[in-house]
């Protein structure tokens, strides 16, 4: 634990380098941006601007990438509260009493409580990852092969069973991932396999393509088919409202608390930001005593989803460090990132490379406030961008899309595979097939494959293995339950109702 | 997303239909997996499971979800829904189609003029602008990416002859 600490302070050394403020207020500026334009996600444009950060050490280029996550976090808020357009889906929630307040005139207040409550909630997950990341690292070095394929797999299961989606179409959608993954060179074998004979395909399908196309070109072609146009409020923000609405915030102390515990829960397991932040406001509508004023311009409202979704944006990132399993399709990027500069990410990541780890998390505790600061005083600024019509932005973002994918591996190939994962993203979108599972399934399917497969071999092709002792089949046995949660918690809800008549 | 526009006044492919051939396309592209599998042997091998074990089981598990999709999707009662009417569906095309034959040109004349090429077509036709407000941005734009990348970063992206023409 003290040695944690000295880790940690280390990195802050690490992390306040002028060099790297620098490369934080630019990723923050770039995740705003991107948070605030249709079209162009977290998970999205950290893929886009991955290969950018190259030619930088891996401390300094994830920093940027996390900071364009936390930006991104940030900015989902500016579009919902002017706009009541919800920049990213975890921001939807926000809607529903930031731009009521908005139309009210109290825009800036509004704002000034999502920007607050986003760098509260994200504040105690990191505090949360400081404390537990090292813990969670430690008991997983003991991982074999069996278990860490158990850790994959109670990640897929809590998808499935989470899902708002169709569990089968869930399922279909995170499998035509795997079998994406599997496309290629076999790591184990190194025998070719689904390539059919076609060259461009021996490295397979890099999941940051897929990205950039399903999120980004997909993105584009639903705000398209909405034909939606901006119109919007105009913010006045300034230090008076800002310090009249911190004066208030205090007051919903208990919704702040209970809204970073909902968030930090649902980001560690892969539910992810968005139900997150939409179970917290539905909770703190049932508890609050202003509850029916919700949907009218609550700033409690307000507070709820944006604590609960920045908590969990956060917290998606302790497995994904930790275990090497990310909670969501943006920490996926980040994990590919990592695997692209030769780092591992997983219980390893903690013993080989310190500095790195701990700059990074001292970095998310920067990253925050200077996120913060930018924020509140450049609102007027990006809302301005957001005043730009569709037709001159929409194909801005498609050509940064294509010059992204092309710069993943210099390929002219890819950026035509980018388009088809762009018209396919579009098409399942809209047929109700969950994106974030399918994406996690490419990054992770050679992993987990990997795992299974050695697991195999060393039991003779038992499945027994995955059961063989306490700690894999406790894991399994989560993973199981998760899949069948809305099974199991649809009985238990009969059995109570038939107590109670 | 999931509320759909009603059938009531408008016109457009139906939204079972769309998704009875999301699931068959998915069920093909299942069976291609199987395939490429079983090629590469999905029995046990010196090292353990051969190449095309996994994927054989990936593939068998899609093909299972896309017919109880498409069953699901075609024995419940239709409510008429649409999947989108033909105005939206081309606006979408209207997005589609210059896209895929931007990505399509780009080997061929270089990522810098096929994007301004694309900025002035959508400003012109989905927009209406004047020729004095597009031919700035449609220049302007690919000319910054190109500071951005070629100079700060040093990443050469597709040039084609009008670069070549201009000595880079």
């Amino acid at each position: 634990m003290i040695e944690d600490f000295s880790s940690l302070f280390h990195g802050f050394g690490v992390a306040m380098q002028p060099f790297n403020i620098g490369v934080m207020f630019l990723g923050i500026i770039l995740g705003v941006l991107i948070g605030v334009l249709p079209g162009l996600g977290g998970a999205n444009g950290v893929a886009i601007l991955l290969p950018l950060t190259f030619s930088m050490s891996p401390t300094s280029a994830i920093i940027m990438l996390s900071c364009i996550y936390w930006g991104a976090l940030f900015g989902g808020a500016i579009t919902s509260v002017l706009f009541n357009i919800p920049g990213e889906p975890w921001s939807v929630a926000t809607t529903f009493d930031g731009h009521p307040m908005a139309q009210k005139g109290q825009a800036g207040e509004a704002l000034t409580a999502a920007f607050t409550s986003s760098f509260v909630g994200a504040l105690f997950a990191v505090i949360m990852i400081t404390l537990v990341a090292p813990l969670v690292a430690s008991f997983a070095l003991r991982f074999g092969p069996p278990e860490q394929f158990s850790v994959y797999f109670l990640a897929f299961c809590s998808f499935v069973g989470m899902s708002k989606e169709p569990p089968f179409k869930t399922v279909a959608a995170m499998f035509v991932g795997f079998a994406l993954a599997a496309v290629g060179l076999d790591s184990i074998t190194g025998q070719l396999r689904l390539t059919f004979g076609f060259e461009s395909l021996l490295n397979g399908f890099d999941f940051l393509i897929a990205v950039i196309g399903l999120f980004g070109i997909g993105e584009i072609l639903l705000t398209m088919e909405e034909g939606l146009s901006f119109k919007g409020r105009s913010a006045g923000i300034n230090a008076k409202v800002v310090w009249e609405t911190w004066k208030r915030l205090p007051r919903y102390w208990m919704t702040s608390l209970r809204s970073c515990i909902i968030g930090c829960w649902m980001g560690v397991s892969p539910a992810g930001a968005t139900p997150a932040s939409f179970m917290s406001y539905g909770i703190a509508k049932r508890t609050s005593r202003n509850g029916a004023n919700f949907g009218k311009g609550e700033i409690e409202g307000v507070v709820a989803p944006e604590t609960a979704a920045h908590a969990a944006g956060t917290a998606a990132l302790l497995p994904m460090l930790s275990l090497g399993v990310p909670g969501s399709p943006t920490a996926a990027v980040l994990l590919g990132g990592l695997l692209i500069w030769g780092l591992q990410p997983g219980p390893l990541l903690f013993v080989e490379q310190k500095e790195f780890v701990w700059g990074l998390i001292a970095s998310m505790y920067l990253g925050n406030i200077v996120g913060l600061i930018v924020v509140l005083t450049c609102v007027p600024l990006f809302a301005a961008i957001l005043r730009i019509p569709f037709s001159i932005i929409a194909p801005i973002i498609l050509v940064i899309c294509a010059i992204g994918a092309y710069t993943v591996h210099n390929s002219v190939f890819d950026v035509m595979l980018m388009m088809v994962f762009g018209v396919l993203g579009y098409l399942l979108k809209k047929c109700n097939y969950p994106l974030a599972p399918m994406v996690l399934a490419i990054v992770l399917g050679d992993k987990a494959e990997e795992n299974f497969r050695q697991s195999l071999l060393a039991s003779q092709g038992k499945l027994g293995i995955f059961f063989s002792n306490a700690l894999v089949s406790t894991i399994m046995t989560l993973g199981l339950i998760a899949l069948f949660w809305p099974l199991i918690s649809n009985g238990l809800a009969r059995l109570r109702t038939r107590t109670a008549a | 997303m999931s509320d759909h526009t009603h059938g009531a006044g408008s016109a457009g492919p139906s939204h079972r239909a769309v998704e009875t051939g999301v699931g068959i396309g998915m069920a093909v592209f299942a069976l291609i997996v199987i395939a490429g599998s079983i090629k590469a042997g999905i029995g046990w091998g010196a090292e353990g499971p051969k190449a095309g074990f996994f994927p054989f089981y990936v593939g068998l598990i899609i093909l299972v979800c896309s017919i109880v999709n498409v069953v699901q999707v075609r024995t419940e009662r239709s409510r008429g829904d649409l999947f989108a009417d033909w105005g939206q569906i081309r606006q979408v095309l209207a997005v589609v189609i210059p896209s895929t034959i931007y990505v399509a040109v780009v080997p061929w004349t270089g990522i810098y003029f096929a994007s301004a090429a694309l900025i002035g077509f959508f400003m012109r036709r989905l927009g209406n602008y004047a020729w004095s407000l597009i031919l700035p941005i449609a220049i302007g734009v690919p000319l910054a990416f190109f500071i951005v990348f070629e100079r700060w970063f040093l990443v050469p992206l597709p040039k084609g002859p009008i670069e070549a023409w201009l000595g880079y």
